[in-house]
């Protein structure tokens, strides 16, 4: 691939990055506690709490760092941070 | 149209002809002339464009890579002290691959203060990125602008450009200059395409980082736009006499070097000192000429070998000095002749605006002829 | 489970940011807040790093990074180039709180002296974080960093904050605000405004950084609430340099936020200093009474 002029680039090659690797604590979300609210979702640093047609969210784990902040922050604590395993 | 003008207003002329669109420029001695008369014509309109009135030197160039970088032909000037305040922006710049042109009418480096002429502070910004260009008279100062601003603009260079002019010497001395016209410059000097440029229309990230594994070869990337700098400086100057008739075809310009014995090697105005001292020594029967270096940034070496072909001696005047080492191009017109048979020799002279009078560049080929040589020349005696 | 096609997030997932990381919060705030017309400028740092390894950009939006010092300036540069083109872009610097209190003042003062059309948003998290956690003007008093180590002669930071904020509404700024990502609609809000109001506006938003302030990276949210419930930061706005509206609270006492994090422990072990957190006590108590942030009961207002 050729070098972009100016050490330039476009849009969108950061979603290459799979960061859901880092994870040690998994977001494990209970939609049928969900309120709904959409807080997971407007805390969470990546970006990558996704909202669901039901509307309640479920996290992109390719992409979670397992932070914990949509656990935290969940009035209805509805999100449960289980260890890993792999 | 020819006009008797100082050579700082003929540079403003020059770049209002280049239709800058941001102008961002802080003042410093000898360079001032240049931005009151830009930001008169601003004021009159007679410029479409803006003039940020920066707090700093620093924020002047930084200013104006935000401006090329959104796609605006920016344009600043400066010298001495005002170019090393930008240092970091000028290498950030040339890496950014962000075309502008920026005039600097040079002046000696501090300390001691000194606001007359030497070429230390371009000298030094010498591995930036950017191509430098030197100009002999103010004829040539106005002529390079168009010149540059074409180069720099290219697609295959994008490089940010310094046209060079000596302070005061030729900042501020009233010299006849034919100005061109706005059709002329027009149809010499298209509007800036740029490259890429930051746009929400079709968005980019300029600038990024890079790991070990991508820098050297940006790093090679900018080493090939300066050597095609070098191939499109030549085209552009040609297709400037084409237009206008004085010819810049060339990096370098020989004088009298048809048989000489001894060839000078300089930059800037001193270069017209010379000529006037070549034709006395020819006229008294000494065999020599001077090849004058337009462009020292990309430096044209295939040039000098081919110009210095049939000389026995060179003798590089430097206005600048590398502490420790020599003067930069005397060091670097060594390496281009290196086993060549031919003896080069290097004198820093005027520095810190030291006047050079036509019976100084007869000493130094005296001086060179008799092998005397790799020195400061003209120096006070109690220093010795 | 069928996900819903959203919108794409301006500020995208990939980035390289420490898990928890505030100022990554404040980034995708900063980006909803202003939408696609943006031009973002960077400053060297965290933020920068995280956000864009060549070729992996997590912007959405154009995106220039120069220098560490210089994106007011640069950010000067564009605001004219698109004045002079006639077009619309918002320009946005997003900057450190090294780049913005110590390094990058002399651009950042010319260019509200200037009073370009650009809205600079600081996300501090109150030291140089990219290299290490070093002080900066921002730190807060008495914080451990590498450079202002706690230790037998040392409480740590020596001084206390920079009044940013009040410097740049000096230099006339018709909109001065701070923020908490703790409360991101409110940081949303004060974005759009700033955006939306001509002229250079200043936008200091407190971004906790796990890693630097040594906390758990599932508190960044609860630390900088505790700021703001303690008072020892506040969010309020400046309109045209006056104090026009600040968050309101029932405070706690400093030790709950100080407690919390890693660099003020040596303000509590091996012994309390209790000197010294009475200081910082005071420092939000004056707070308090500068912004009139304090809720009073009932039967304290009789």
């Amino acid at each position: 691939m050729p070098l972009t002029i100016g050490c330039a680039a476009r849009p969108g090659k950061a979603r290459r990055n799979l960061t859901g690797s880092w994870r040690v604590f998994r977001p494990v979300f209970r939609p049928e506690e969900c309120t709904k609210c959409g807080l997971c979702a407007t805390v969470c640093p990546e970006g990558c709490v996704i909202e669901t047609e039901e509307g309640t969210f479920i996290p992109d784990y390719d992409y979670c760092k397992g932070c914990g902040l949509c656990a935290e922050e969940c009035p209805a604590k509805a999100i449960e941070m289980v260890q890993e395993e792999k | 149209m020819l006009k008797i003008t100082e050579g700082s207003y003929a540079v403003a002329e020059a770049v209002k002809l280049c239709r800058p669109q941001v102008i961002a420029a802080y003042p410093i001695t000898p360079q001032t002339h240049i931005v009151e008369a830009l930001a008169e014509m601003v004021a009159n309109c007679e410029i479409d464009g803006e003039y940020i009135t920066v707090e700093s030197e620093f924020s002047a160039l930084s200013a104006c890579l935000g401006a090329s970088a959104a796609g605006s032909r920016a344009y600043s000037a400066t010298t001495s002290q005002g170019l090393a305040l930008m240092f970091e922006v000028c290498f950030n710049m040339a890496g950014l691959r962000l075309p502008m042109v920026m005039t600097i009418a040079n002046r000696a480096l501090g300390a001691p203060l000194s606001i007359w002429n030497d070429h230390q502070d371009t000298i030094s910004l010498r591995d930036s990125g950017w191509f430098q260009l030197y100009a002999e008279d103010n004829q040539e100062a106005t002529d390079l602008h168009f010149i540059a601003y074409k180069v720099s603009e290219d697609h295959n260079v994008l490089l940010p450009g310094m046209v060079c002019f000596d302070g005061f010497i030729l900042s501020h001395t009233y010299e006849p200059v034919d100005m061109p016209v706005q059709e002329e410059v027009d149809g010499y000097l298209p509007p800036f395409t740029p490259y890429h440029r930051l746009d929400a229309g079709d968005p980019i990230s300029m600038g990024m980082y890079a790991t070990p594994e991508y820098y050297m070869e940006f790093r090679y990337q900018i080493q090939q736009a300066m050597e095609q700098a070098g191939k499109t400086l030549v085209a552009a100057g040609k297709e400037f006499s084409e237009h206008f008739g004085r010819d810049y075809g060339s990096l370098v310009e020989g004088y009298r070097l048809d048989g000489a014995d001894t060839a000078l090697i300089a930059m800037g105005s001193v270069c017209g000192t010379i000529k006037d001292a070549v034709d006395e020594m020819r006229d008294a029967g000494r065999k020599v000429g001077l090849l004058k270096l337009r462009a020292f940034r990309p430096f044209p070496e295939r040039e000098i070998v081919a110009a210095l072909n049939n000389v026995n001696t060179v003798a590089v005047l430097d206005k600048n000095i590398s502490l420790g080492n020599s003067g930069a191009a005397g060091t670097e017109v060594k390496a281009a002749l290196a086993g060549s048979g031919i003896t080069v020799l290097d004198y820093v002279i005027g520095l810190g605006g030291r006047d050079v009078r036509k019976r100084d560049i007869a000493r130094v080929v005296d001086l060179a002829e008799k092998g005397e040589g790799d020195m400061f020349y003209g120096l006070r005696t109690e220093v010795l | 489970m069928m996900q819903v096609e959203g919108k794409c997030e301006l500020f995208e997932a990939g980035h390289r940011a420490c898990a928890g990381c505030g100022p990554a919060l404040a980034a995708r705030l900063i980006l909803k807040a202003a939408g696609e017309n943006t031009i973002v400028v960077a400053s060297t740092g965290c933020m920068e790093v995280f956000s864009t390894p060549y070729p992996e950009t997590a912007w959405g939006v154009p995106w220039i990074h120069s220098l560490f010092e210089n994106a007011a300036a640069v950010a000067s540069g564009i605001e004219a180039a698109i004045k002079q083109q006639g077009r619309s872009e918002k320009v946005i610097c997003v900057c450190g709180d090294g780049a913005t209190f110590d390094i990058g003042m002399l651009c950042i003062s010319g260019a509200f002296e200037r009073n370009h059309d650009i809205t600079y948003i600081c996300y501090d998290n109150e030291a140089y974080m990219n290299t290490g956690i070093q002080r900066s003007g921002a730190t807060p008093l008495d914080a451990s960093t590498t450079t202002s180590p706690a230790g037998k002669c040392s409480l740590g930071n020596k001084r206390p904050k920079k009044d940013l904020p009040r410097i740049l509404a000096a230099h006339g700024a018709p909109y001065v605000a701070t923020a908490s990502i703790s409360y991101p609609a409110d940081f949303v809000k004060k974005v759009e405004r700033a955006i939306n109001t001509p002229g250079a506006c200043y936008i200091q938003v407190h971004a906790p950084c796990c890693t630097g302030w040594g906390f758990d990276p599932g508190q960044t949210i609860a630390i900088g609430k505790l700021a703001i419930e303690t008072g020892l930061w506040v969010n309020y706005e400046m309109v045209d340099g006056v104090v026009a509206k600040a968050k309101k609270v029932r405070r706690k006492p400093v030790e709950e936020y100080l407690k919390a994090q890693k660099r003020f422990q040596h303000l509590f072990k091996p012994t309390p200093k209790t000197e010294e957190i009475a200081k910082i006590q005071a420092m939000a108590d004056a707070n308090a009474t500068a912004y009139n942030i304090d809720i009073k009961l009932k039967q304290e207002r009789q």
